[in-house]
């Protein structure tokens, strides 16, 4: 589903991803780990196609597409998602309409009917449940006066109202109590299917307790240095990233 | 920040689309100002001596002054001499339905989306349409004449309601008050006029539609509304004017008199005159005094305005709160796209007890716009516990725009309490990703945050005319964003 | 003296006069300026309140007044036990009695190599180029009349130069004392001129021994080199019948702080200006101010901040205390210039109206040309919160006490910026005694 190629990356110049290599398949789920500036954000956003990165090498097919030549509304209308780390306040503008008017051009996109206020309300309510979410959510501003954990919510919301093929999740877990944090998990785990996947970008290993991967693998200096089972981040979570930082400098020197 | 700023560019370009002209014969007065073209007026509208006086003692006051400068707007001077100021579409006779408008002038209507015929059968709106500067085709006029409400064009209302005009008249905007409101009473040609008695709450919007058609006419409406004791009316304006090359000259009066105890009227503005073409050529030049007066104990003067049209803004919407417990309010979005200049705002004065006002005003500059927020709270001695808040906000789409904030704070009681607040800021490039991320194009992103911006004012707005806004508002904005 | 022409006529002779008593330096450099400056005063003559930046604030009673000043051979002789209480004892102190300097009542300690603490007239004896250089160069003379009047009669004031990466770490307090004599012009000018990496904190006081209808009109200009730390304290506490305008003219190059400290509380009519431009990226400007006006007082305040060049960051907060008929003015200008992106502007404006009769014209304003800026601005206008007031008597205070705290914090926030400890103090019981003297007039 998605084949990442060499993947360069740099931000005013300075190289923050230097050479990822990945491939994410159908019903899986990849962690993503690395210390604080190993360029896991950077990876989750020059995928979403944030324009402050530059690609400065590689290549990204998604379904056998290139994705970088596309707009980031086209990436996300062909289904990619990323829940942000930081969910931005849009003041005046309501969820609901905010969503609905996502929701319509994504399926216009595919070629599918525009939903109707009522369909789209029964939607909504529905996939609330999966997140535990508010309803008194819907009906503010997008995030503004959200607390740190109800903006995580609402993230995982919209993930289950735009039914995604490729979600990223870009350290979802960082802000989150543990109440909180098996609430968002318990959601994206029932949104997981054989037809889709999920990208977990987290720094600790404690959302994978609730978020099982199928693959785990290690970042450093914008490169991956590891890759490895579910256990790999226990034993990150044991030896810390110097671990894998030595090794790889071992390996390196090799 | 490049691909939004390309899109908006492309946005930008889109040409006005109200710009037609309607191919009519007009019975127009010469070019120029004297005191022969104001009598020609007068005569034509066959007015009473006391308004030709009162025309005639405005214009020589108007000679006596001199055009204010101190609007943050820059125009080529106005040659008063080198407009007409009388042009009327030629007609038989008072039409006395639809069936006798000229046909041309309905379809101009209907290319503007407001069907006289549609309206009459399906909506609830009572339009009465100014054309050029006669009033065209009133609908409505026999239901509301059963409440007593009198709806009907200025002109009508001098033949009919002489009495009532006659005492209103000036009576919150004398001719003396400024430059372009004497002009404005020496030579204004139509306009509308309503009567709302006691205790009755118009069960209708009113609505008018301006346009300003023959080629170098200046446009001078006079509009007038009385509310009784316990009234209420809303009354709905909107503005839209052909493509043309010159800079035409727009200069309106609208009072505004909550007489009585109770009594609520609610003016609301869509101005989407044409603004000039991207490189600043040609629009219309607006310079319109409205204000209002809060007679009564308890009465209320909302003013809701959205202005995107015009090259040249000059409007300052204002209550005068007499009254005690009387409320002042306004809610404004002014759009200045491309060369376009607005200096608007508001004065809100206090001189009875425990009056209040409520000022928001939202200002978005685009291109090489320039908005600039002007208002008053002026506290009078007698206002104990007066109450004000003012909000002011601008949203900068460009770094060839700005905005500008100039807010008069004026307290002579301290039992009063004002509050003003101001900011200034940009669509954020990480909201327009986040709308991205979520399927949105840029132009629906931006759509979205500045309607989002302008919430607060919208939702004053009567139902049909929000969506209008909010509609003008993506038009206007298009090719804006960075 | 009602018309522009008795004005100018009068002004003009009494510049003949001073000019007679110049002798030789009636041939300098800066002479010339002197009466270019004053045939621009002449142009221009008073503002009126047609004018919109004097519209609030009616200086007739000024500007209708023949004022002279007085020559040097006249001062009266203080003695430095008069003086002491105002000093701030750990500073370098400059005192001008009635605008002429005073070496008696001056003390100049010992200063790092290069800084220069001394009186304008004797750094223009010896430090000509450096004068010739900046002195009346950044202010604006040409279309300001009181600056150009100034300018015109200014024969001294204090001069400080810190040079690049010094640090001067006692403060240097200027102090002019008036007399109270009547009619008497006092014009100071003042100059401090800040290297590159210097840190200098200014304290000008303006007082008076005796009340009288003098006229106090001064120019400060404070140029702040790259990366320059400055704070610029000023108390205005003239005597009641006396007129007092400045005007502070603040430059700073790249990556500079400056912080204005202003406390404005005497005077019958009292007009203050700063104004602060950046010339260079990542300046600090920070303006703080406190009105108190009780009486008949007039007190306008007045502030530019200039945002000319990008990322620079400006804080205001403008206070301001009324009682009796006290009539209060603030008028705050932020402009943000065409490139000046990632501006951050901040400005607060504040009013307490004590009594039935005190009167507040406010305007604050912004005047926006670049995009990527952050600038919001508020302005109240108010009576003390009835709910702290109630929280203070339920914790058994009466009403009277209550009030006064509550008043009393309002007005020390300002105060509690300052970091000059013991004009900190002595700023602490000003205001005690100030709020005291308007509750008993009132």
């Amino acid at each position: 589903m998605l084949e990442i190629k060499d993947l360069h990356a740099q931000v005013n110049g300075s190289e923050i991803l230097n050479g990822v290599t990945l491939r994410v398949n159908a019903g899986e789920v990849h962690a993503i780990m690395g210390p604080n500036g190993s360029g896991k954000s950077t990876l989750a956003q020059v995928l979403a196609g944030r324009e402050t990165y530059d690609v400065t090498k590689g290549e990204v097919l998604f379904d056998g597409k290139n994705l970088l030549e596309m707009d980031p509304e086209e990436r996300a209308r062909e289904g990619l998602f990323m829940a942000f780390q930081y969910p931005v306040e849009i003041p005046g503008v309501s969820n609901t309409y905010f969503l609905k008017s996502a929701l319509n051009a994504i399926r216009k996109h595919r070629g599918q009917d525009e939903l109707d206020a009522i369909e789209f309300l029964q939607l909504v309510k529905e996939r609330m449940k999966l997140v535990e979410m508010d309803e008194s959510l819907l009906n503010r501003p997008v995030n503004e006066g959200f607390s740190g954990g109800e903006k995580k919510r609402n993230e995982i919301f919209h993930m289950a109202v735009l039914e995604p093929r490729l979600a990223i999740l870009d350290e979802t877990d960082s802000g989150l109590d543990i109440d909180a944090l098996r609430i968002v998990a318990d959601g994206v785990n029932k949104l997981k299917r054989k037809d889709n996947a999920i990208i977990v970008v987290t720094h600790y290993q404690r959302l994978l307790n609730y978020i099982i991967p199928d693959y785990v693998h290690v970042l450093v200096d914008g490169r991956i240095v590891k890759s490895g089972s579910k256990e790999l981040a226990l034993e990150l979570e044991e030896k810390g990233y110097d671990w894998v930082k030595e090794k790889a400098e071992v390996e390196e020197a090799r | 920040m490049s691909t939004a700023t390309n899109t908006i560019e492309q946005l930008a370009n889109r040409e006005y689309k109200w710009g037609f002209i309607t191919d009519i014969d007009a019975d127009s007065a010469p070019k120029g100002l004297n005191e022969e073209i104001i009598r020609f007026i007068s005569l034509k509208k066959n007015e009473p001596d006391w308004l030709l006086e009162w025309r005639l003692r405005a214009y020589r006051h108007w000679l006596t002054m001199k055009e204010p400068r101190w609007a943050n707007v820059k125009y080529h001077t106005i040659d008063y001499q080198d407009i007409i100021y009388y042009s009327a579409p030629k007609r038989k006779a008072r039409p006395k339905s639809l069936a006798e408008v000229d046909p041309e002038l309905l379809k101009t209507y209907e290319k503007l989306g407001i069907s006289l015929q549609e309206q009459e059968r399906l909506a609830g709106v009572a339009v009465d349409a100014v054309f050029d500067s006669v009033s065209v085709a009133t609908t409505f006029k026999e239901k509301l004449a059963e409440l007593g409400i009198i709806f009907c064009s200025f002109s009508e209302a001098v033949q009919d309601h002489p009495d009532l005009v006659r005492k209103y008249l000036g009576s919150v905007v004398p001719y003396t008050d400024n430059f372009f409101a004497s002009l404005n009473s020496a030579v204004f040609t139509d306009g509308s006029f309503c009567y709302i008695p006691k205790g009755v709450r118009c069960p209708m919007e009113l609505s008018t539609y301006f346009r300003i058609n023959a080629a170098n006419t200046g446009q001078f409406e006079r509009t007038l509304i009385v509310a009784e004791e316990g009234s209420y009316v809303s009354y709905l304006e909107g503005c839209t004017a052909p493509m043309r090359d010159e800079n035409q000259l727009h200069a309106a009066v609208v009072e505004l008199i909550a007489v009585g105890e109770n009594a609520h009227i609610k003016y609301s503005t869509v101005q989407n005159w044409y603004p000039g073409d991207a490189e600043g050529r040609g629009g219309i030049y607006n310079f319109v005094t409205k204000r209002g007066k809060c007679i009564g104990r308890n009465s209320r003067i909302s003013w809701t305005q959205v202005e995107t049209g015009s090259a040249i803004t000059w409007k300052y919407p204002s209550v005068i709160l007499q009254g005690e417990n009387s409320v002042g309010e306004f809610y404004s979005v002014a759009v200045t796209n491309n060369h376009q200049q607005a200096d608007t705002g508001t004065k809100m004065i206090h001189l009875g007890k425990n009056t209040r006002s409520t000022i928001v005003s939202k200002g978005i500059s685009a291109g090489f716009g320039q908005n600039s927020y002007r208002g008053l709270v002026d506290i009078k001695k007698g206002a104990a516990n007066a109450r004000n808040f003012s909000q002011c906000d601008s949203l900068l789409l460009g770094d060839k725009c700005g905005a500008h904030t100039f807010p008069y704070i004026e307290v002579r009681n301290n039992t009063a309490r004002v509050e003003h607040e101001a900011s200034t800021s940009k669509i954020g490039e990480d909201q327009i990703f986040y709308c991205k991320q979520r399927g949105l194009s840029t132009e629906d992103a931006v759509n979205m945050i500045v309607n989002g911006f302008c919430k607060e004012v919208f939702r004053e707005l009567p139902m049909e005319f929000a969506v209008e806004a909010q509609k003008l508002l993506g038009i206007s904005l298009e090719g804006s964003v960075g | 003296m009602k018309s522009i022409t008795e004005q100018a006529a009068w002004y003009q002779s009494v510049f003949d006069a001073l000019e007679k008593s110049l002798n030789g330096e009636a041939q300098s450099g800066f002479h010339v300026l002197r009466k270019k400056a004053l045939n621009r005063f002449k142009e221009m003559g008073f503002p009126t309140t047609r004018n919109e930046e004097w519209k609030f604030t009616n200086i007739t009673p000024l500007a209708t007044t023949p004022f002279t000043p007085v020559p040097a051979g006249t001062v009266a002789r203080i003695a430095p036990s008069a003086v002491k209480h105002y000093l701030i004892p750990e500073a370098h102190s400059l005192v001008f009695v009635d605008g002429h300097f005073s070496r008696d009542l001056s003390t100049i300690g010992e200063m790092p190599d290069g800084v220069i603490v001394c009186s304008l007239a004797e750094a223009s004896r010896r430090h000509a180029a450096l004068l010739e250089r900046e002195l009346a160069r950044h202010a604006p003379g040409e279309e300001n009349s009181f600056v150009a009047l100034n300018t015109a009669f200014s024969l001294d004031g204090a001069f400080v130069s810190i040079p690049d990466g010094v640090r001067l770490t006692e403060p240097v307090h200027m102090l002019f004392l008036s007399t109270g004599k009547p009619q008497a012009l006092i014009p100071p000018r003042n100059l401090f001129l800040v290297g590159a990496e210097g840190q200098v904190s200014l304290v000008e006081t303006y007082a008076a021994l005796n009340d009288g209808v003098y006229f106090t009109n001064v120019v400060s200009e404070l140029l702040a080199g790259e990366g320059a730390l400055i704070e610029h304290d000023k108390l205005q506490n003239e005597s009641r019948s006396s007129y007092h305008i400045s005007w502070t003219h603040i430059v700073q190059q790249a990556r500079s702080t400056v912080t204005s400290n202003l406390v404005a509380m005497g005077g019958s009519i009292a007009r203050s200006n700063i104004t602060t431009v950046f010339e260079g990226e990542k300046g600090l400007c920070t303006l703080n101010g406190l009105t108190l006006a009780a009486g008949t007082q007039l007190i306008d305040n007045h502030t530019t901040i200039d945002h000319a060049s990008p990322h620079c960051e400006s804080h205001e907060l403008y206070k301001a205390v009324l009682d009796g008929k006290a009539h209060g003015v603030f008028n705050g200008k932020i402009f943000v210039r065409k490139d000046a992106q990632k501006t951050d502007a901040k400005q607060t404006n504040q009013t307490l109206l004590l009594s039935d009769d005190a009167v507040i014209d406010t305007k604050p304003q912004l005047e926006i040309f670049a995009d990527d800026v952050k600038c919001t601005h508020g302005a109240t206008v108010g009576q003390l919160d009835a709910d702290q007031i109630f929280y203070l008597r339920s914790r058994g205070l009466n009403l009277l006490q209550a009030k006064d705290m509550l008043t009393f914090a309002f007005a020390a926030d300002v105060v509690h910026r300052i970091h000059v400890e013991s004009l900190r103090e002595r700023l602490v019981s000003l205001i005690h005694d100030k709020l005291h003297e308007g509750r008993i007039s009132s």
